[in-house]
């Protein structure tokens, strides 16, 4: 036990005196979040959008102040012809268009029918089909609100919600997403490179030549590694909550214990990839090609996987941060318990249970 | 009492591609101070890393202090001190660091063992404070033996310890293994220079694999059968060149300043020779006879 906590104490030295280190191990959570949190973001906020309002009444008024009013838009007005509209658009300032015909209201009101027409930049699909639901809403709603006192002889009006995420916070999605990621990154390809760093260093070659036993050289080697990934499973709950207004639902404890067990799957993977190479550059370029790429693909985060042909959808199940994406976003925006995430934690935890058994199997007590 | 026994030791690499160990047998006696003797390549490495359990014989078998190294591997693992060729210490960890956490994972403290390693420590001790990878080569293998040693092992096997340490620290490097003999250590040291050879009690000169001659280096340079030479003039390669068209010549080489060279008649006709060389161009020439070094015992072997 003395043997196993000085060899722990050593582990944080190493850690703690590489600055490299410690920038991967808590620089890039952090930066991470932040990015997706700010940068990345798949919202449409604050979109530039030009009013051209040929019929100047109180109808078109009434529209652009709603429009106006929304937080996802910032209104222009500009009096264009149909040439320099599209020269606007090239130079990539505004996202859409809005025009309003001649009498407007007089269409409205006398023919009981008036158009509106909305011109997007569809360069960006999503942006444009965002924008393009957005607005319409907006019109419906107007619509609405003039056919108050009207009885419509047929009408079905469709009450959609969104669950858990009614404000479709972008936010939601990532951060389970930056989880698995960066615990991967971390426990995965740290692990590796630490216990490589030691063969290649030839320390490992005193350390077998000791009374310590073999496998609890890597017990040892892993240990400080679970310690720093749960200070960052902690800090990026954190930022989620204080920075990104994402509070956890379900419970924290769960959450936490979950976290724990995908934490010891990514150090069998990497204790098993460290056994199998001899130098550190290697052991990293099999740490990012071979798990932080199907991480990003794979677990759901960024690609739906219900979109993807079958094959990659069998192979998507072997990739033990889908399962916990799964869990880590049920617990933290649905709220779930582990009545209901029983069997993805048990996947999980058959997983970590094969790769421990072929880390240990595969290890050697000998140089050769 | 024989500390460690080795009997037709084979090893390849590669499966069974190249050859590092050729069915290689020698015994080291308690307490004594052993020299494997042999150019880089030789396989000295291979045969500490075989008796230190890091590596499997092929054929053969061996034993440190009665154990098997192949099926009694733990009792080794714990008594004896392994000091590898490369510089085997945690870089980023201070000097005492590093010495506390070797002596913990040996199951020991440093102030238990402290006598073993006082007369070394104290040398280094100015800058326990500094990281093991701010040292120099020398200070790095003292720290290192420190390491070797703070279990107090039966046998200690160092690995080329002073390949890469200046000359200064080398003599002091072996002075400390003389006075851990004392101790009754037993010492198996390697070593590509052969003025280091002197100072063992018994040395084995390897070459390919396998061993050329096992002996007390006396013994080595007594038993050197030809007479020996030693030739200076103003110019050494013309020297070299001049020496191997000489009719009598059986061997010459380079030898510092000097070319050694041997010759076929028992007693060689040194005017003779010096008419020769001046023939050839030399001024300033030198013959003188001189007793074997080992160096020249094994470059005799290797022919």
């Amino acid at each position: 036990m003395k043997q196993f906590i000085a060899f722990v104490r050593k582990e944080f030295f190493h850690v703690l005196r590489d600055r490299r280190t410690l920038l991967i191990l808590f620089g890039m959570p952090i930066a991470q979040i932040l990015i997706f949190g700010f940068a990345l973001t798949n919202e449409v906020k604050d979109s530039e959008i030009l009013v051209v309002d040929y019929a100047k009444d109180d109808a078109s008024q009434q529209i652009i102040t709603e429009i106006a009013a929304s937080r996802y838009f910032n209104i222009r007005n500009a009096a264009l012809t149909h040439k320099e509209m599209l020269s606007t658009f090239q130079k990539g300032k505004i996202k859409a268009v809005i025009v309003f015909p001649a009498s407007f209201n007089r269409y409205l009101l006398h023919n009981n029918q008036a158009q509106i027409q909305v011109i997007t930049d569809a360069t960006d699909i999503n942006t444009a089909n965002m924008i393009t639901n957005y607005l319409t809403a907006i019109i419906k709603d107007y619509q609405a609100k003039i056919n108050e006192n009207l009885l419509v002889p047929y009408q079905i009006i469709p009450e959609t919600r969104m669950l858990y995420n009614p404000q479709l916070k972008g936010a939601h999605g990532f951060v389970p997403g930056v989880m698995a990621l960066v615990l991967m990154l971390v426990s995965v390809m740290m692990t590796a490179i630490s216990i490589v760093r030691e063969k290649e260093m030839g320390t490992m070659e005193i350390l077998l030549v000791s009374p310590f036993k073999p496998v609890l050289v890597i017990f040892a080697k892993a240990f400080p590694y679970l310690i720093l990934s749960l200070i960052n499973v902690t800090a990026i709950l954190f930022l989620s909550v204080f920075a990104l207004d994402l509070p956890v639902k379900g419970s924290l404890l769960l959450l936490f214990l979950e976290s724990t067990l995908f934490i010891i799957t990514c150090l069998a993977l990497g204790i098993f990839i460290s056994i199998k190479t001899d130098s550190q550059q290697i052991a990293m370029l099999i740490s990012l090609m071979g798990m932080l790429l199907p991480t990003m693909m794979f677990s759901g985060f960024l690609f739906p996987i219900e979109n993807m042909p079958v094959p990659l959808q069998v192979i998507s199940n072997i990739i033990p941060s889908k399962w916990f994406y799964i869990i880590v976003k049920s617990i933290m925006i649905k709220g779930l318990g582990i009545g209901s995430l029983w069997k993805e934690t048990l996947i999980l935890a058959g997983m970590t249970l094969f790769l421990l058994t072929v880390s240990l199997k595969s290890f050697k007590i000998r140089l050769q | 009492m024989e500390a460690v026994v080795v009997e037709n030791i084979t090893k390849t690499y590669g499966k069974g591609k190249v050859l590092a160990v050729d069915n290689v047998s020698f015994s080291v006696n308690k307490g004594e101070l052993f020299g494997l003797i042999g150019p880089d390549g030789a396989g000295k490495t291979s045969i500490f890393r075989m008796l230190t359990t890091l590596l499997l014989p092929d054929e053969g078998s061996a034993t440190v202090d009665g154990f098997n190294v192949v099926t009694d591997f733990k009792q080794i693992r714990s008594s004896v001190g392994y000091m590898p060729g490369k510089f085997s210490l945690y870089q980023d960890l201070t000097i005492e660091e590093n010495l506390n956490f070797f002596a913990t994972v040996f199951g020991t403290t440093v102030t238990e063992n402290y006598h073993l390693i006082q007369d070394i420590y104290v040398q280094i001790e100015p800058f326990k404070k500094r990281r093991a990878g701010k040292l120099s080569g020398g200070m790095k293998q003292k720290l290192a033996l420190c390491c070797a040693l703070i279990h107090k092992p039966t046998t200690l096997f160092l690995d080329e310890p002073t390949t890469g340490v200046d000359p200064v620290s080398r003599k002091e490097f072996w002075e400390m293994l003389r006075r851990l003999k004392k101790q009754g250590i037993t010492i198996i040291v390697s070593t590509p220079y052969m003025d280091e050879a002197a100072l063992c009690d018994r040395i084995a000169l390897i070459q390919n694999g396998k061993i050329l001659s096992i002996d007390t280096p006396d013994n080595v340079t007594r038993s050197y059968p030809a007479n020996l030479y030693a030739i200076k003039a103003n110019e050494m390669y013309r020297l070299l060149k001049s020496l191997e068209t000489f009719p009598d010549r059986l061997n010459s080489y380079a030898f510092g300043e000097y070319a050694h060279a041997t010759f076929r008649s028992e007693k060689l006709d040194t005017a003779h020779l010096e008419h020769f060389l001046t023939d050839k161009g030399l001024s300033g020439i030198e013959i003188k006879r001189i007793p074997a070094t080992i160096e020249d015992s094994f470059i005799k072997l290797l022919n």
